[in-house]
């Protein structure tokens, strides 16, 4: 996690956060798979972990990060918004 | 019910405009087989679905389309981002601007407005699951259709993941028709309706 960009940990949540996503589909039709239940409980805590660290570096992603980042105003709109393009 | 973070589930980063691939795009918004039909679909069947995993299923996968819907509104926002006049009338986009701007509307491509009537929501497992793969089918062959007529990389990228989704979603609710013919009479899946006939629900996990 050191030394990473914004781009670089946007990059790695999104990966971690897709396998978490696409893990969670399977188990809702294969709920006794403990491979699965194992897979997705490892990259479950790679993206919270990630999660947090973001939010420490650049801002919260999800509205229970917010206490995380420390930030004395309320910054939850400010730009950038995700279908813009920029960063996220 | 929903928590949403503040990113897309898969990067959109379209640096180069384009008012006419965005007019066909749109259909995976305001289309028959779009995004926005999707998830209203899954979304309007669960209620009813008396088999948690599946209802687990709708859920979850009703979510990930309004991710899917943000995303093809990012490409379509990002593809007509700053247009001049001259670029409008140029492109064929002059019909859809004059009534909405540069702002996102659910339309197909052709102009005919969203409706619910693009999708059922038949209050029987067996039916609706059908009408959910026949769904991500008509889905992945929309994005068939569209990569067939863009080859600009950054269009193309968030695309074909998109598409990949319908294929992996298809499997899934494949999976769910099966487990909700497990819990029906093996002898005639159509003896009863589940959701409907009392006392038939057998809604408890194996």
């Amino acid at each position: 996690m050191m030394n990473k960009s914004r781009q670089e940990m946007l990059q790695y949540i999104n990966e971690v956060s897709f396998v978490v996503d696409d893990t969670k589909l399977f188990l809702d039709t294969h709920p006794d798979n403990n491979e699965a239940l194992e897979h997705f409980r490892k990259y479950s805590r790679m993206r919270n972990d990630a999660l947090k660290e973001y939010a420490r570096l650049y801002g919260p992603l999800t509205v229970d990060l917010v206490s995380e980042s420390n930030e004395n105003t309320w910054t939850w709109t400010e730009e950038p918004w995700p279908w813009m393009g920029g960063v996220c | 019910m929903w928590i949403y973070e503040k990113r897309l589930q898969y990067p959109v980063k379209i640096t180069q405009t384009n008012p006419k691939m965005a007019q066909v795009i749109i259909s995976q918004f305001g289309g028959p087989d779009g995004e926005l039909a999707a998830s209203m679909r899954y979304l309007s069947q669960r209620y009813t679905m008396p088999y948690k995993e599946v209802a687990g299923v709708l859920t979850d996968i009703g979510t990930e389309e309004l991710a899917h819907m943000e995303m093809i509104c990012a490409i379509v926002y990002q593809l007509t981002k700053n247009l001049s006049p001259e670029e409008i009338k140029e492109s064929g986009f002059d019909k859809y601007y004059v009534d909405h701007t540069l702002a996102l509307w659910p339309q197909s491509a052709g102009g005919t407005p969203w409706t619910a009537t693009v999708f059922q929501s038949k209050g029987d497992p067996i039916t609706d699951l059908h009408e959910d793969m026949a769904a991500e089918q008509k889905a992945r062959t929309t994005y068939d259709n569209i990569l067939r007529l863009i080859k600009d990389p950054e269009i193309c990228d968030p695309i074909r993941f998109l598409r990949e989704r319908e294929i992996v979603h298809y499997q899934r609710f494949g999976e769910s028709l099966r487990i909700v013919q497990e819990r029906l009479d093996s002898k005639n899946f159509y003896a009863f309706n589940p959701e409907f006939d009392t006392g038939t629900c057998n809604c408890g996990r194996k």
